[in-house]
């Protein structure tokens, strides 16, 4: 049985706060007390991977629109490339914040394919509102990881960047396939 | 020279007291510590605010998704794994900082 569409941003808001919780008890205790235990450093990296792989499973069930073939399938990509740079900067691969790059990259291209792949305005249903939200979120939050790359030392980059990921989720789990938004248009679009 | 016009000697600056490293880890513990918990109590908060999001109680035409995956039960259940899985193994590296370095 295929899980409705809600059904599977309602896993992936799951995914996206656990990865948020994650991050946020890094900025808490602090880089080198978080990665004492090597499978804890290894932990984002791997998540951003895996659910890089997890998007090609979506990507295979969105197969009803080109658009949305295809912003999941860059979702799949920015998200593997991005987890994979990653595991190389905790591995002592690359040693230069400038990788963080990188992630900005991967958050830039995510973001712009959800704007570009809802063709409705903001408020012409809960999912166009969301598509809307979380695209101009993750574009914006693209300054975070570039904070980064420029100031390592700010801790101001980290929590933003960590924070993301919690509004992420809460904006995930408040899909719904077919439901209103601020109480507008009845039966057009559901609800 | 008149000394009406002599000002008064600089007091010296005290520096701020800097917080306690071991208060400072005590609260850091704390933080790591209350994250699961915060996170399930939101999740039971939200099913209590929507319970027709939880659908053991009317559970007509419903399938194994909508038992499953609902979001307060997923918050509840990413806090529960937070907590076990998580938040212990930080806890105690943050002792163990505060004990002595890293080994």
């Amino acid at each position: 049985m295929v899980p409705r569409a809600e059904t599977a941003h309602w896993l992936a808001g799951s995914f996206v706060l656990l990865l948020g919780l994650v991050l946020v008890s890094e900025v808490i205790v602090g880089t080198p007390v978080f990665r004492r235990r090597p499978w804890r450093a290894y932990l984002w990296p791997s998540l951003a991977l895996g659910s890089g792989v997890l998007l090609w499973v979506i990507t295979i069930f969105s197969t009803f629109s080109t658009i949305h073939l295809l912003a999941h399938a860059l979702w799949a990509e920015a998200a593997m490339i991005a987890g994979g740079f990653q595991l190389a900067v905790v591995r002592g691969k690359l040693r230069s914040p400038s990788w963080s790059l990188v992630t900005a990259a991967a958050l830039l291209v995510s973001g712009a394919a959800f704007l570009v792949h809802e063709p409705n305005p903001w408020l012409y249903s809960r999912a166009a509102f969301l598509h809307h939200a979380i695209g101009w979120m993750l574009v914006v939050a693209a300054l975070f990881p570039i904070g980064h790359a420029l100031r390592p030392r700010w801790l101001v980059w980290r929590t933003g960047f960590a924070l993301t990921f919690i509004v992420l989720a809460l904006l995930l789990f408040a899909d719904r396939d077919a439901a209103p938004i601020f109480g507008r248009f009845g039966g057009i679009a559901g609800g | 020279m008149s000394s009406e016009i002599a000002t008064g000697i600089p007091e010296r600056e005290v520096p701020r007291p800097r917080p306690r490293p071991a208060a400072h880890r005590r609260l850091k513990v704390r933080t790591v510590q209350i994250l699961g918990p915060i996170t399930m109590l939101a999740g039971f908060v939200w099913a209590i605010a929507q319970p027709y999001r939880v659908v053991f109680m009317h559970a007509d035409g419903k399938g194994l998704y909508d038992y499953l995956v609902q979001p307060p039960l997923l918050v509840v259940v990413v806090g529960l794994v937070y907590a076990i899985a998580i938040a212990p193994g930080l806890v105690e590296d943050l002792e163990a900082e505060e004990h002595g370095p890293a080994s």
